[in-house]
């Protein structure tokens, strides 16, 4: 006769071991994720290192509410943002130099204020089925990779990390009203870069 | 009257604050006007909702 005790133990193993491959596959993401904050490759090793450490020994409390990597890269955001907290406190974290004009802006743009034909936003169908897509994050990832070093930091930290302006300004030290400016360019490119990729992806 | 670059300013921030009475009435005015920014202002929503599922594979979880 079967040993219930045995099988859940069994299952509960095999989960363990399921989860454990895919926080190996997702590693190389994890770690382009940390190094966009904390621009510092060895800093962004430790960082996922321990995430994924605290990972396995908090497996027991993933409650399976929210899917497993969203739960993963929730544990790495925390080490990300204490690293970035810990470097303020040292005076070593990296300060924004505000290098990117608005050149680039301004080419989206005619003189008249109105969209440049080569920039002017089209469709992208299904917001849903746009969400849903691999290909679309491919080319999100792309876009992320292509921003200004700046740009991506002071987007992911708004987006991604779900920080207020308020306490980004305080993070790294510059005004809201120049936050904002970044935040702007930042979603001016990125729409720009991913409706690039999306579309002709999609034709190809 | 409002041009596409200020329209998607406004666009953008509304992601980071309230937009003021004045703001709001001078975007939709221009949005009902301008096909491009209406596409602009569903792609910057649409960023800003896939940004917070950011690392999700979409995948049947194990
Ligand atoms: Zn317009």
């Amino acid at each position: 006769m079967e040993d219930p005790a045995a099988s859940g133990g069994d299952r509960l193993a095999k989960q363990r071991s399921i989860r454990l491959e895919r926080l190996s596959s997702i590693r190389p993401k994890l770690v382009s994720f940390a190094r966009m904050h904390l621009r510092d490759n060895a800093m962004a090793e430790d960082a996922v290192q321990e995430a994924l450490m605290a990972a396995i020994e908090k497996d027991a409390t993933f409650a399976g509410r929210s899917g497993y990597d969203t739960w993963v890269f929730g544990i790495l955001k925390y080490k990300i943002l204490d690293i970035m907290r810990y470097q303020k406190r040292q005076g070593r974290l990296q300060p924004l130099d505000d290098e990117e004009s608005d050149e680039v802006i301004d080419r989206q743009f005619r003189k008249n204020g109105r969209w440049e034909a080569h920039s002017r936003p089209a469709s992208w169908g299904d917001p849903d089925a746009v969400i849903e897509s691999q290909h679309f994050w491919r080319v999100f990832d792309a876009c992320m990779i292509a921003l200004p070093e700046n740009t991506a930091r002071v987007f992911s930290l708004r987006e991604l990390m779900g920080l207020s302006t308020e306490e980004i300004c305080g993070l790294l030290e510059i005004r809201e009203s120049n936050c904002w400016v970044i935040l702007h360019r930042a979603r001016l490119r990125l729409r720009q870069c991913i409706e690039k990729g999306w579309l002709e992806g999609e034709t190809a | 009257m409002m041009m596409c670059k200020e329209a998607s300013r406004l666009m953008s921030l509304k992601h980071e604050r309230s937009l003021t009475f004045q703001e709001r009435m001078s975007l939709r005015f221009h949005l009902s006007m301008c096909g491009a920014c209406r596409q602009c202002d569903r792609q910057f929503r649409l960023l800003h909702e896939a940004c917070r599922g950011y690392g999700i594979d979409h995948e049947v979880d194990p």
